[in-house]
């Protein structure tokens, strides 16, 4: 019998997940109140890094989701992704920096990232300022245009057999002995028949998870990116400053910025983002805005003379350990997570999807092996003290 | 001005004038900011100073006696220091800050130059008008082909007429105001193509008879047309435009009753400029990101809610004219009256005896919002407007979206204009959405009012500028540049009232 599968989100991360599950043979449906990535993914900045990650069970996620992120291009088309393998730089400011980034960058190389110091970072990008001492280029980091590549990811998957529907999830359905799941429930009235959920509502993760009775705590932290107009191509590379490696792991509550400037195919140049922990507080921050571009001028003085055509925000969503959940949940048998990227859930997708796949299948899927990401799990936040709510 | 001010006004076109004379009137302090070189807005939009004597503009305005009432009376306030007008600074943000309100604006009177201020009050008027309604079609982007509002203020800004023989569409009679003085200036007008069938207006027979203005006016109007030959052709349309380095010809239909174009009907027109308007979209900008609730307005624009008496959901925060709902000068004039009287009613101070009682306004704001219903009704957008366009036609200039892409992506599951942005970036280019953002609504949500995407920076800044804003804090013990050293207030109260041109002469 085909295992059923619902996909609850779909923001990038639901839609590989549904991509991976329905090229495997499963049986996917994929619930959203809203169309394909209309929620954090359409407010990213399509990031896929690994320069900005430290060995440990994020940087292995990352690792396997550059190659799979190449895949699905080979398979989708890197245009309908607009995958662009440009690279990174991340520039020192002073030379203290560097000798931190230098120490930072050679225990990534240990874990298998690919690193290359440079002296001359004029040389890679001949528009930044100049007396910057060093930086390192990574020549991994690429770059997607997240909505494009949900809405890829999504159609592949219902190529494969996945459907989708617009409606909200509710709670559960579970069997009287044992609780397992076996559907859910949508709140227009309908049951949605299920062996398996996959949590993927991102930001929303943390109430989607309560409602089907497996709660994970996920918190917003809000972020501006701005948009300038558009240029002939000036910045080659993603290229930010050392301090963005610090910010990523911080859990500071104020705010943070430290700038990453690209370039884009549509020729405008993204300068992202800020880190502040507000909830869900929406409303415009100009102190936040004129920091950032302070630091995209920095290192970038052309810029003082470019406009900024846009700016928005969205909620990247978080555990308190900053790393992802992604796993089964022991609580509720059939619930999976796949939530809590942070800012790195464009990045993260494609392996979270293999893996969240590899679980629901109990094999490896497409490098995917369970055993080797059980830092995700949600059981590490299941101390004895914590129960599930009512 | 030294004191702090007690309203932040932002729009200088009719309801920002009026609602800053009479704030003043009750004895509040304003700021009033506007981008343009000199009041007026775009209705009341005159040449610049200088050439204001050689340039006849007279015939193209009405109300200019309240008008220059409204300069005067600034005039006096910004004599006796109690008005700071910023003329030539662009609003870029508006944000809550403690118990008011922090204007973000670019001072660019010394354009390319930008110095950015922060205008603080405990309440803010956002009186930031409309701007004209496109509907693409094959060749709307030819050079020559303009909207009507832009025509308009070629000829009520400098005297200019943007073509010799000129061709006007679209709906609403806005148009007949811009066929007249460009007949009256000489040029050869060939048609004026009202999409919608006069008989339309009979169904509202009560807000016609109580507006016996606009009626006198719309009158002048046709004895001008009348007298220059200019044939204004009912339920017909430009439906194409052609031309190489300019547009050369236009299409022109006679539309069956959906507005779709009757066959057979296509003749073509020799022409050297078009004018298109199908009816204005609010500039809201401004108030949305401060989470003001819209409402729908009988033209399909969603607009800012307000109260009887002009205050948004956000309290402190008041809204006049266009941005309320399109319904022109005079009603903008009212609305501003009134919003202002409710500041002066929240600010505790009593509204000066000899302004209009408020249930006068009202009414009167009531009974020229009825008028404005009516008109909208019997100029709606043709529901058939999109079988004008062929898949290649640009519904997206800046970005150079076609109608087949959003077509495709609306087939694919976008349902609204931001999905559509997002998949094919039609609306993300340097007017974000302004220009093609109803339009796309109509090709993908029609039915429902079109809400513009929320755009956090109102108009594009340097990042310059934003930086500078950033490294500077703009007090008198850190001063960055002379400008931006002192709180914009200040800066403003050292120069005489005459320095930069912007005085009461400006409204003669």
């Amino acid at each position: 019998m085909t295992l059923k599968v619902v996909v609850v989100g779909a923001g990038v991360v639901g839609a590989a997940c549904a991509y991976h599950a329905a090229s495997a043979g499963l049986d996917v449906t994929v619930v959203d109140r809203g169309p394909v990535g209309a929620g954090t993914t359409s407010r990213g900045e399509g990031n896929v890094l690994l320069s900005d990650k430290e060995p440990g069970p994020e940087l292995a996620l990352a690792h396997l989701s550059r190659t799979l992120w190449d895949e699905a291009g080979r398979e989708l088309g890197p245009d309908s992704l607009e995958l662009e393998p440009k690279g990174g730089l991340v520039v020192a400011s002073t030379a203290e920096s560097l000798t931190a980034l230098g120490e930072f960058a050679a225990r990534q190389e240990a874990a298998g990232v690919r690193v290359e110091p440079v002296e001359s970072v004029r040389d890679l990008e001949p528009h930044l300022a100049p007396g910057i001492p060093g930086g390192i280029h990574y020549p991994q980091d690429a770059q997607v245009q997240p909505v494009l590549a949900a809405a890829a990811l999504l159609r592949a998957a219902v190529r494969h057999g996945a459907r989708f529907r617009t409606g909200e999830v509710s709670g559960a359905v579970t069997a009287r002995d044992g609780g397992r799941i076996t559907g859910v429930r949508t709140a227009a009235g309908d049951v949605l028949p299920a062996d398996a959920v996959v949590n993927a509502a991102g930001t929303w993760g943390g109430e989607v998870g309560r409602r089907l009775g497996a709660p994970v705590e996920v918190l917003p932290r809000r972020g501006f990116v701005l948009v300038t107009e558009p240029l002939p191509p000036m910045v080659r590379h993603k290229v930010y400053s050392a301090d963005y490696v610090a910010n990523v792991a911080s859990s500071d509550a104020g705010l943070e910025t430290s700038c990453v400037v690209e370039g884009t195919r549509g020729g405008t140049i993204l300068i992202g983002a800020s880190r502040e922990r507000v909830g869900f507080d929406t409303t415009m921050n100009t102190a936040v805005v004129a920091r950032l571009a302070a630091q995209a001028c920095r290192l970038f003085p052309f810029l003082r003379g470019v406009h900024l055509m846009r700016a928005y925000r969205g909620f990247r969503p978080y555990c308190p350990d900053h790393l992802p959940v992604v796993g089964p949940d022991p609580r509720v048998p059939g619930v999976v997570h796949a939530c809590g990227h942070e800012g790195a859930g464009i990045g993260l997708a494609p392996a979270t999807g293999a893996l969240v796949t590899a679980h629901l299948l109990g094999r490896p899927w497409r490098g995917a092996d369970p055993a080797a990401h059980t830092g995700l799990l949600p059981d590490r936040f299941l101390a004895p003290e914590v129960r599930p709510s009512e | 001005m030294n004191e702090p001010a007690d309203l932040v006004v932002v729009g200088a076109g009719p309801a920002g004038l009026a609602a800053t004379a009479t704030a003043l009137s009750g004895g509040l302090r304003v700021v009033l900011v506007d981008s343009g070189t000199t009041v007026g807005g775009q209705y009341w939009r005159h040449p610049p100073e200088h050439a204001r004597a050689a340039i006849a503009t007279g015939d193209l305005h009405h109300g200019l006696r309240t008008y220059r009432a409204l300069c005067r009376a600034l005039a006096a306030h910004r004599a006796a220091g109690r008005l700071d007008l910023l003329l030539g600074h662009h609003a870029w943000s508006a944000v809550r800050e403690g118990d008011g309100f922090a204007v973000h604006a670019v001072d660019r009177r010394d354009a390319p130059r930008e110095t950015t201020v922060v205008l603080r009050a405990p309440r803010l008027l956002v009186a930031t008008g409309a701007y004209d309604r496109q509907l693409p079609f094959p060749g709307w982007d030819l050079p020559g082909v303009l909207t009507a509002g832009g025509l308009q203020a070629l000829l009520k800004g400098g005297g200019v007429a943007a073509g010799s023989r000129v061709a006007l569409g679209g709906t609403g009679p806005f148009l007949l105001p811009v066929a007249a003085g460009l007949a009256a200036r000489g040029v050869e007008v060939v048609a004026v193509c009202e999409a919608a069938h006069p008989r339309a207006w009979l169904r509202h027979p009560v807000p016609l008879l109580r507006n016996p203005g606009k009626w006198a006016e719309g009158a002048g109007y046709a004895a001008t047309l009348a007298r220059h030959r200019v044939p204004v052709r009912p339920r017909t349309a430009i439906v194409a435009a052609e031309g190489g380095a300019r547009v050369s010809a236009v299409r022109i239909a006679s539309l069956a009753p959906d507005g779709s174009p009757r066959p057979g009907t296509e003749r073509r027109v020799e022409v050297d400029a078009v004018g298109v308007g199908w009816g204005f979209t609010p500039q809201l900008d401004l108030l949305v990101p401060l989470g003001c609730a819209l409402t729908e307005s009988a033209d399909g624009n969603a607009v800012a809610a307000v109260d009887a008496d002009q205050r948004t959901t956000v309290p402190g925060l008041y809204t006049a004219g266009e941005t309320c709902g399109v319904g022109g000068a005079a009603l903008a004039v009212n609305e501003g009256r009134l919003a202002a009287r409710s500041v002066l009613a929240d600010s505790g101070t009593d509204p000066a005896p000899a302004n209009r009682p408020p249930t006068a306004l009202r009414s009167a704001v009531a009974r020229q919002r009825a008028f404005a219903r009516a008109m909208a009704l019997a100029h709606p957008v043709p529901p058939a407007w999109p079988e004008w366009l062929t898949d290649g036609t640009v519904v997206c200039r800046c970005e150079e979206v076609t109608a087949g892409a959003v077509r495709a992506a609306r087939a694919d599951g976008a349902h609204d204009h931001r999905q559509v942005k997002q998949l094919t970036r039609a609306g993300m280019g340097w007017c974000q959405g302004r220009m093609c953002g109803p339009a796309v609504h109509c090709l993908t949500a029609r039915g429902r009012a079109y809400e513009p995407a929320e755009r956090l920076v109102a108009t594009p800044v340097t990042l310059g500028a934003l930086a500078d804003l950033d490294e500077g804090p703009q007090t008198p013990q850190t001063p960055q540049s002379p400008r931006a050293a002192q709180s914009p207030r200040a800066a403003q109260a050292q120069q005489a009232p005459t320095d930069n041109g912007h005085t009461d002469k400006e409204c003669s």
